[in-house]
């Protein structure tokens, strides 16, 4: 049986019906009809899903919805700030050549963002470990950690915001 | 040399870039259409067996449920190699392979359509199950996959170039070996999506589909569906990877398209992550022998191969990789002596196809390790083995491959100076070893599937005021970044800013016609139509032009958006203005190019050499490349660690070099997870044991090495722009690379992939009692 719930989804409070079974990423991408949100497996294992919650990376598809309730979601369409400017990481992927096919592009800006809040200057482990759930099988990775790197340089150093 | 680029050579973002970091680029699983229906297809628990009986009524009760279709509602074989169609949009009669398409359903949603499947019920006799290629010939008599295969043989073929028997018995240094590689699927991250809309009233059908080809997509709708090709239109959204695996039609296109059709609203079938791994079309495991013959300075006499390749189920791209396996033993050295002896076997796997840098990884494998060998028999650095034999501009193999130009001496000495090989190779520690390896890949070439001389490539260029240049061409952006590349070559044949060209490509009614994003092909075919495109174009504005400059047309050049005269440079107008006074007076401008690669096929009259080997022989260009890996092996637990990869590559000239960069380090990547971790599992019964990306292991950053590339200067006068290929090319030395490394490391030889830990360890316990006597 559906039930009305509230989600909070880049600060916008969406009300939507779900059944308890119903997944995020197809909330999201469904019923909300953000789909930037990415499903490259339903299983738990690619991280193309990854979303936000309460700040840290979590795989929608193998999340409830009405699981995260009262929580703080963000997806990749809730990272450009109000005037349309990319964020720092956004912005290194476009400029380091870190997107081919872009399809996990979403998902590893994500986790990539987390990180960055948590970490500012991240080495280059810590950057791969962060990164390591989302697969990638355009770029080869590289110039994805270099434009983490970059970010991260960017950000701290206060050439941005 | 005409080098003086702007716009080609340019690193420059990608067009799309900002749409996919902001989630905004549209791919065909993110598009709604009013009254969408869901489709879901059955598919086999046998691996071969025949359908008795397929009873929908069940499903076809269930409230929700829109239509069932079954394989006998379209019957018509598709393939993607016309010669041997034997595909059907769902099976007919018998299942071939664990997964394959028994029925399909449409639903209002996917909940009801996924709860439809399990309604239908199936009747299967179960026959026998063929997994290896050579039981599948030893036992064609009792068991044949299909009827018009009596001995489970797609195709084999013979290829005989100058005599090597002969030329083995003069041989001083001869090696002989076998190689077996492993079953690996492209794992691009899009599972395979297609939506269809069918709008009875016009009979128009409307197939957006995450593909690679367009346009044989719709020439196999138009046979399946057996419907005109006008009344029907493929776009392509947004493709997240594809790497070969897109580049046939899939099952999801066939049956979106039929379910449409029936019920007269859109339909949309995306794959579950296994249905990927069922669905297939991943590289040719192959069993190779191959012997190599050199004289006493180490110069190639002669190469004799054997290949059997486990096919799968179907044909695919399979006779196309098998006489591609064949030609790749003539290059990137000089073989004056070569026989080659290749088959594709039918076996009840999931169908083998083509993945990137298809047919050459398998022998390339194979040929650099022996070579690597063979200089240590004559004791010599591999390094001088493969220079004495490397291909020069000008080349032409036996088999008439023609190199009209290649570095790839370059690419080996740049690699192995900035790796220090020579330093390192056979003097590292135990457990510590250097590895090198060359290879090539065609350019600009494609087995064209149409049996006729139609162009492989058309580019339309309109010039006009309103939408500035709109290069219309069917290039499929997969996201390899040919939209990006090909608006550079346009912005830099009209001498204007790549930002200020528009592409309009990937579909069939827009766009115009192109063979599709495969074989490394892309660049180089689009970069000569647009070339001749262009100067349709330039010839009517240099008229123009020269009229308002008062000079003579033929002073004239076009750079950064300006004509210039050569003469007096002060004569210059802006382009938009000509443009301007063209249109008010003409209207219009349009510029239209063809590229088709030399036909070489057949005999050669002039040279009485006959010239075979698929449609490799029509390459107009190869390119080349050598990596050098350093290894580290983790003798406890026979872990390999890769420390450090040193590549160079000879692409001709790079028209996007950071998107050059980004072809390699993915090609690296890629081909490192075949050589040591990915590999399909079925059981004895044919089921795949390891359908989904926890089990299948693909590289993940914690795996990603130092990688060190370079763009060795190039470029090949007789190419357009001086272009070659980058997608195709960096994974061939990759496995080769690695297993070298890894004998450098601990003395070991492979000649099975993956080399995994456990295959690690039981080489180093074997090599240790082979020690003790
Ligand atoms: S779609 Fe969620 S991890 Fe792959
Ligand atoms: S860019 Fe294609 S999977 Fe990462």
């Amino acid at each position: 049986m559906k039930q009305l719930i509230k989600l909070d989804i880049n600060n916008q409070v969406y009300e939507v019906p779900v059944s308890p079974k119903d997944l995020l990423v197809d909330i999201i991408r469904k019923k909300v009809g953000l789909t930037g949100t990415k499903k490259g497996c339903g299983q738990g294992d690619c991280g193309a899903c990854t979303v936000l919650i309460d700040g840290a990376p979590v795989l929608s598809c193998i999340t409830l919805a009405i699981a995260c309730q009262g929580k703080k979601i963000s997806t990749i369409e809730g990272l450009a700030d109000e005037q349309g400017n990319l964020h720092p990481v956004q912005q290194a992927f476009v400029d380091y050549g870190a997107v081919q096919c872009g399809f996990c592009t979403p998902g590893m800006i994500l986790s990539a963002k987390a990180l960055l809040d948590r970490i500012p200057r991240p080495g280059e482990l810590e950057i791969k470990r962060a990164i390591s759930g989302n697969i990638c099988r355009c770029t080869g990775y590289k110039k994805i950690v270099e434009a983490i790197g970059a970010a991260a340089a960017k950000i701290s150093t206060g050439g941005v915001e | 040399m005409e080098r003086n680029y702007t716009q080609v050579g340019r690193s420059v973002p990608r067009v799309d870039g900002p749409a996919k970091v902001k989630g905004e680029a549209i791919y065909t699983d993110d598009m709604v259409l009013p009254r969408l229906a869901y489709g879901k297809i059955k598919r086999s628990p046998y691996a071969h067996a025949l359908i008795k009986k397929i009873d929908c009524s069940k499903a076809l009760a269930m409230p929700g449920v829109l239509a069932a279709i079954t394989g006998d509602e379209a019957p018509i074989k598709w393939g993607i190699v016309p010669q041997a169609a034997n595909e059907v949009a769902l099976a007919v009669g018998k299942v071939r392979f664990w997964g394959e398409g028994v029925a399909a359903v449409a639903a209002i949603d996917e909940e009801t359509a996924e709860a439809a499947l399990d309604l239908i019920e199936v009747e299967y006799d179960p026959l026998p199950v063929l997994l290896d290629p050579f039981e599948a010939m030893a036992k064609a008599k009792d068991i044949r996959i299909h009827e018009d295969a009596p001995e489970n043989i797609l195709h084999a073929g013979d290829q005989l170039f100058g005599d090597p028997d002969k030329a083995f018995e003069d041989c001083t240094y001869i090696l002989e070996k076998e190689f077996h590689t492993s079953y690996v699927n492209h794992a691009f991250l899009e599972p395979h999506t297609a939506l269809a809309s069918y709008e009875p009233q016009s009979g128009q059908l409307q197939l957006w589909s995450s593909t690679q080809v367009p346009h044989y997509l719709h020439r196999q709708l138009s046979n399946v569906l057996e419907m005109p090709m006008n009344k029907i239109r493929v776009t392509v959204p947004a493709v997240g990877g594809g790497f070969g695996g897109k580049g046939e039609a899939s099952s999801a296109d066939f049956c979106a398209a039929l379910l449409s059709r029936k019920i007269g609203r859109p339909v949309r079938v995306t794959y579950e992550r296994s249905e990927v791994f069922a669905t297939n079309k991943g590289r040719h495991p192959c069993h190779m022998k191959l012997k190599i013959g050199l004289d006493k300075e180490g110069y190639i006499q002669a190469v004799d191969f054997d290949n059997t390749m486990d096919g799968g189920a179907y044909s695919g791209w399979g006779m196309v990789v098998m006489f591609y396996t064949a030609s790749m033993i003539h290059l990137p050295y000089k073989v004056p002596n070569a026989r080659a002896r290749v088959r594709r076997v039918y076996t009840n796997k999931p169908t083998c196809g083509a993945m990137r840098g298809l047919g050459g990884v398998q022998p390339r494998y194979a040929m650099e390790c022996m070579l690597d060998e063979m200089a240590e028999m004559m004791g010599i650095s591999p390094y001088e083995l493969k220079m004495k034999n490397a291909v020069e501009s000008g080349y032409r193999s036996v088999s008439n491959l023609h190199v009209p130009h290649t570095e790839y001496k370059k690419c080996l000495q740049t690699a192995v100076e900035k790796s220090g090989y020579l330093e390192k190779h056979g003097k590292l520690p135990f457990g510590k070893g250097i590895g090198l390896a060359g290879g090539y890949y065609i350019s600009g070439t494609a087995y064209t599937l149409y049996q006729s001389y139609k162009p492989h490539t058309t580019v339309l260029i309109r010039v006009d005021t309103e939408g500035g240049v709109t290069v219309h061409c069917a290039a499929a952006d997969i996201g390899q970044g040919s939209n990006t590349v090909i608006a550079q070559m346009a912005a830099e044949a009209l001498g204007v800013r790549f930002e200020d060209v528009h592409v309009v490509s990937g579909d069939t009614e827009l766009g115009t016609f192109d063979l599709g994003s495969f074989a490394s092909r892309v660049t180089y075919a689009s970069g000569a139509a647009i070339k001749e495109a262009a100067k349709q174009i330039n010839d009517k504005l240099f008229e123009v032009a020269a009229g308002m400059l008062s000079c003579r047309a033929d002073q004239l050049e076009v750079k950064d958006g300006r004509f210039y005269s050569h003469y007096e440079p002060k004569k210059t107008i802006e382009w938009e203005k000509v443009v301007d006074v063209y249109t008010n007076a003409v209207g219009t401008l349009t510029g239209i190019g063809h590229f088709s690669p030399p036909r070489l096929k057949g005999i050669d009259l002039s040279r009485n050499v006959r010239v075979q080997g698929a449609n490799i022989g029509h390459s107009p260009t190869f390119g080349f490349s050598c990596q050098i890996w350093e290894v580290d092996v983790d003798l406890e637990t026979g872990k390999i660690r890769v420390d450090k990869v040193t590549e160079a590559g000879d692409c001709g000239q790079a028209v996007n070099p950071m998107s050059v960069d980004g072809q390699v380090d993915g090609s690296i990547m890629f081909a490192m997870g075949q050589a040591l971790y990915e590999e399909m599992k079925l059981d004895g019964e044919g089921k795949m044991i390891n359908p989904s990306l926890h089990d299948y292991k693909v590289p993940t950053a914690m795996e990603l090495p130092q990688i060190s590339t370079t763009i060795v200067d190039s470029y090949d006068p007789t190419a357009p722009f001086g272009v070659k290929e980058s997608g195709e090319g960096p994974v061939q030395p990759t496995i080769p690379a690695i297993t070298n490394a890894i004998y450098d490391a601990i003395g070991v030889r492979f000649t099975e992939l993956p080399i995994t830990p456990e295959k690690v360890l039981k080489a180093l316990k074997e090599k240790k009692e082979q020690a003790k006597g």
